[in-house]
């Protein structure tokens, strides 16, 4: 793979009314439809709690924080959440210099993520 | 450097230490098409031109990759509206104590010191877009825009200090 052909990947884990993302990549412009889509797919499914993690991912741009804001609006509105896991230092200060750690409820991994409903 | 980025148009190199060996790159630049996915393939060689030149992992790593990210979406999607035709350059080069990176597109651009954007604004934790000048700022030392006379154009520049 070449870097200009370089496109993340993530893999998308469903349990009940829970679906976990696993990101491997960055959530930038790029991908960000394609994300956003397989999200709300799984919401028309029935998904309810969504949790993002991040741990394999490195940034994000505002693309990338658009969807999130837009995908936790919509999860809220029908009673759900959307929660982010894994974050590295980095992340952590991209959502503090954004404000956006006051919409998301960060967690230290997944499991953790799950666990607090 | 790959087949889908247009082969590099410059890169200068010259010894900044007289007993030094090996030649160091302190100017790089790249002509891609208006397609976004040529945007990994450029903060990927940037990210690496910033490590090189010694900056932090943080920097290079966090800083320089999303601030070029929303330069570059900027000039590929609003500056030239995506049109396969126009061009975007970028030039990264080291200054003494800086990294400074220009992205130029063929459009009309805009104003960047006009542009306001702020978490303080009223719709910030509800909007889908319009954080990507504020995160520019945020992440760089200084960011300005100009627009290019002759070829018609739209510059930002993003500065960011070693310390």
């Amino acid at each position: 793979m070449t870097s200009a052909d370089f496109l993340m990947s993530f893999n998308v884990v469903r349990e009940h009314d829970t679906v976990i993302v696993e990101m491997d990549g960055q959530l930038v412009v790029t991908n960000r439809q394609e994300f956003k889509q397989a999200i709300v797919d799984e919401m028309e499914r029935g998904a309810r709690l969504v949790v993002i993690d991040f741990t394999n991912s490195a940034y994000i741009d505002s693309s990338g924080l658009g969807a999130l804001v837009s995908l936790g609006k919509r999860l809220r509105e029908q009673g759900g959440d959307l929660r982010l896991a894994g974050l590295n230092d980095d992340l952590r200060t991209l959502f503090e210099l954004t404000r956006l750690d006051t919409l998301f409820p960060l967690y230290a991994n997944r499991d953790d993520a799950v666990a607090s409903r | 450097m790959t087949r889908s980025l247009r082969a590099e148009a410059m890169t200068k190199r010259r010894r900044v230490h007289a007993n030094r060996t090996e030649p160091v790159i302190v100017r790089r630049s790249w002509t891609i098409t208006s397609d976004i996915a040529h945007i990994g393939g450029v903060v990927d060689a940037v990210t690496n031109f910033c490590m090189a030149a010694g900056f932090s992992s943080r920097l290079c790593r966090l800083n320089v990759p999303v601030a070029l990210t929303e330069a570059l979406s900027n000039a590929i999607i609003s500056g030239n509206g995506s049109d396969p035709t126009r061009e975007v350059r970028i030039i990264a080069a080291m200054e003494a104590e800086s990294l400074l990176l220009e992205v130029t597109d063929e459009g009309d651009g805009f104003d960047a010191n006009l542009v306001s954007q702020s978490p303080n604004d009223a719709d910030w934790l509800e909007r889908e877009s319009g954080r990507g000048l504020y995160l520019m700022r945020a992440l760089m030392d200084h960011v300005d825009s100009r627009r290019e006379p002759s070829p018609r154009g739209h510059t930002v520049q993003l500065r960011l200090r070693r310390a």
